[in-house]
């Protein structure tokens, strides 16, 4: 008994220490929490950066509900979100926002004899499949845009998430772009009242779901769908032209937009117009105060920032991303001059 | 001389009394820690209950009673229900059960009675081991193995076999998913058996030898001995077995989310996707933003709890029923 307690006693001791000195190597690295779909290339760019300058990222991939939260209790530095925060809600709080970098959704198939990105769906006829409105593969609608594709005489199964997701909120904010009945029945949230299908969790619980499923339909993100060579279908944008879905298809919608036009660049880049645009298009923010408790952290987390957009591009295509465009990197630097200041009304970024 | 035994006397009182006092001492320190450790547990339960409460509390101000009696859970226009999830706990741990009890106890029965001796131990240690697989190996298997399994080979034959029969037409009709609440029942079913077998297998070890062999002495079949004497003997633990069984079936999470297909909507088809209260909790709280989206899962929790407590209770009550007619 004496041998425990000496030797428990010793443990605690132990890992006290350890903690204390894990606190301290910790002190100097950039603490965010937010959303799944961006982690990946967080974390790649963390690693590069830690390399070059010795700081490191801890970036805790919770979700962008959970994100938005932690960044309103001020546990982190920033804050990262799928779907934009509003004007009202960004002033009402003191937070920055700005876009970090995008990537598109696409929609995946199980259909026997049907490869990569030989059907095409357009946006309305994608909004009534989710509404359960069509229900077979053979349907006149499918068919319509699909002249030379032999259709099966098979049931549509429909997956969709079961979790919150930002990947969600970007989904049904095309479809209730394009489709006023999805806008009314069902409308835009990070979750919502699916009218049909099954739930599953996680682009790999969708992916996996679809691939088992004769006649699934679902929808994930790109780079998910790309490195596990699902059955992506084209799609038809604004402009009434079919695209792939590629990175120069995400770029060009990201190009059309206007960011300008919302606080907070909060542009929701599904159905941009423009020839090239693909209609999916999603961007990821981060949240930062303006006016921050601990200057000094968020100084580093803006150098971050700054140095991934200077240099991320090239880690962020391979892993299938899609960098800002520089006109936009621009304009988020400026804001970050004007807008992010110390107690005594310094800024916190003055350029590379 | 008799002053030197007095001394030592009284020396070995004092030691004796030393000793007493040091006895008397450490049961008071065990009296005391085990009093407080069971004092914990109400208060651990004490604060859950309180904590669960005041979360949902926004949520049953808004809806009322009504919370229980909603099919929608719209997190777009923040309007909830629970009817949904309690219906797809509530039925999936149903069907496990009815799955599960009867294979348990068959298995125990064959164990305890019928089993040759060198099967005893490996199967014993078989069933016990389905315990300690984690639910998340249960729920990665039902989907990737299991449930096309369903999809390909059993769904479709059975749709098939009772199509055009009323009723049982409905409660299995297509699509074949593969995925839904028969599949999170049958995945249940595995996980609650060796529960239900392990306690089942240890009280039909406590039956008297002296009485199933009188039982065979006047000429019972096996059938009539544990028909007559081993079940009745034993069944308040095989209640008990049942009970913990269902607990775990309420309330698994991981399994179920997998295979469930997480649809917020009550189907007639126990081929249909379905949802329950803590798969819902699992896929919905990290990106629940809303206070009254959080609170409203909150109180899915509570109403788990609820339901947990009330089966236990019921149990409990049934439990002393059956003790009080066999003592009269």
């Amino acid at each position: 008994m004496r041998h425990f307690i000496r030797s428990a006693a010793v443990a605690i001791a132990m890992a006290a220490a350890s903690a204390l000195s894990l606190s301290a190597a910790m002190a100097a690295d950039i603490s965010g929490a937010g959303a799944t779909f961006p982690y990946p290339i967080y974390a790649k760019w963390a690693d590069a950066y830690k390399k070059e300058t010795g700081i490191g990222l801890n970036y805790q991939s919770i979700g962008s509900g959970g994100g938005i939260k932690q960044i309103k209790a001020k546990t982190v530095t920033f804050g990262a979100s799928d779907a934009p925060l509003k004007g009202e809600e960004l002033d009402s709080t003191g937070l920055a926002q700005f876009p970090m970098v995008m990537g598109g959704i696409v929609p995946v198939v199980n259909l026997e004899g049907i490869k990569p990105g030989e059907l095409v769906l357009d946006g309305p006829t994608l909004a009534d499949i989710f509404l359960g409105k069509i229900t077979n593969w053979n349907d006149e609608a499918i068919k319509k845009l699909n002249p030379d594709v032999k259709l099966p005489d098979q049931a549509i199964a429909v997956v969709h998430r079961s979790d919150g997701s930002g990947t969600t909120f970007n989904f049904t904010y095309y479809l209730g772009d394009v489709s006023a009945d999805w806008k009314e029945k069902v409308g835009v949230d990070k979750a919502v009242e699916w009218p049909v299908g099954i739930g599953a969790k996680g682009n790999e619980g969708v992916a996996n779901n679809v691939a088992q499923t004769g006649g699934a339909i679902g929808y994930v993100e790109y780079a998910y769908a790309k490195q596990n060579k699902l059955t992506y279908t084209d799609l038809v944008n604004k402009d009434g032209k079919k695209v792939e879905p590629t990175a120069a298809a995400f770029s060009a919608a990201a190009a059309n937009a206007d960011w300008s036009s919302q606080p907070g660049y909060g542009v929701i880049l599904a159905n941009q117009p423009g020839a090239e645009s693909w209609p999916m298009t999603a961007a990821t923010w981060i949240l930062v105060y303006k006016k921050p408790d601990d200057a000094a952290a968020t100084g580093e987390a803006l150098k971050f920032f700054a140095w991934s957009y200077a240099k991320g591009d090239d880690m962020a295509g391979q892993l299938d991303y899609v960098p800002m465009p520089d006109a936009v990197v621009k304009s988020v630097e400026e804001m970050w001059g004007k807008d992010i200041v110390d107690a005594s009304g310094k800024p916190l970024y003055s350029g590379m | 001389m008799s002053a030197v035994s007095e001394a030592v006397t009284s020396s070995a009182m004092r030691t004796r009394e030393a000793t007493v006092r040091r006895f008397a001492l450490t049961d008071t320190i065990f009296r005391a820690a085990t009093r407080a450790s069971a004092i914990l547990v109400l208060v651990i339960l004490g604060g859950v209950a309180i904590s669960l409460i005041a979360g949902s509390w926004e949520a049953l101000s808004k809806f009322g009673l009504s919370f229980l009696t909603t099919e929608a859970w719209n997190p777009v226009t923040e309007n909830f229900g629970a009817l949904a999830p309690i219906y797809g706990t509530v039925v999936t741990s149903a069907i496990a059960i009815i799955i599960a009890v009867p294979i348990g106890i068959g298995i125990a029965i064959f164990l305890t009675e019928l089993c040759p001796r060198p099967l005893r131990r490996p199967i014993g240690i078989a069933v016990e081991l389905l315990a300690g697989i984690p639910s998340i190996i249960y729920g990665i298997w039902g989907l990737f193995v299991f449930a096309p399994f369903l999809q390909t080979t059993v769904q479709p034959f059975i749709i098939n076999l009772f199509h055009g029969i009323p009723g049982l037409s409905s409660l299995f009709a297509g699509p074949p998913y593969g995925i839904g609440l028969l599949t999170s029942s049958l995945i249940l079913a595995i996980m609650v058996l060796p529960f239900i077998t392990s306690i089942t297998k240890d009280v039909f070890d406590t039956v008297p030898a002296v009485l199933k062999e009188s039982a065979y002495g006047i000429g019972c079949t096996t059938w009539e001995v544990t028909r007559r004497v081993t079940i009745p003997y034993t069944r308040i633990g095989i209640m008990g077995g049942v009970m913990l069984g269902l607990g775990r079936a309420l309330g698994e999470t991981m399994a179920v989310t997998f295979v469930i297909g997480n649809a917020h909507r009550i189907s007639a088809s126990l081929f249909a996707p379905g949802t329950t209260i803590s798969a819902t909790i699992a896929n919905e709280f990290t990106e629940a933003d809303g206070d009254l989206y959080t609170s409203s899962l909150v109180s899915l929790g509570l109403i788990l709890f609820i339901i947990t407590f009330l089966i236990l209770a019921i149990a409990r009550y049934m439990l002393m029923r059956i003790d009080s007619r066999t003592g009269a």
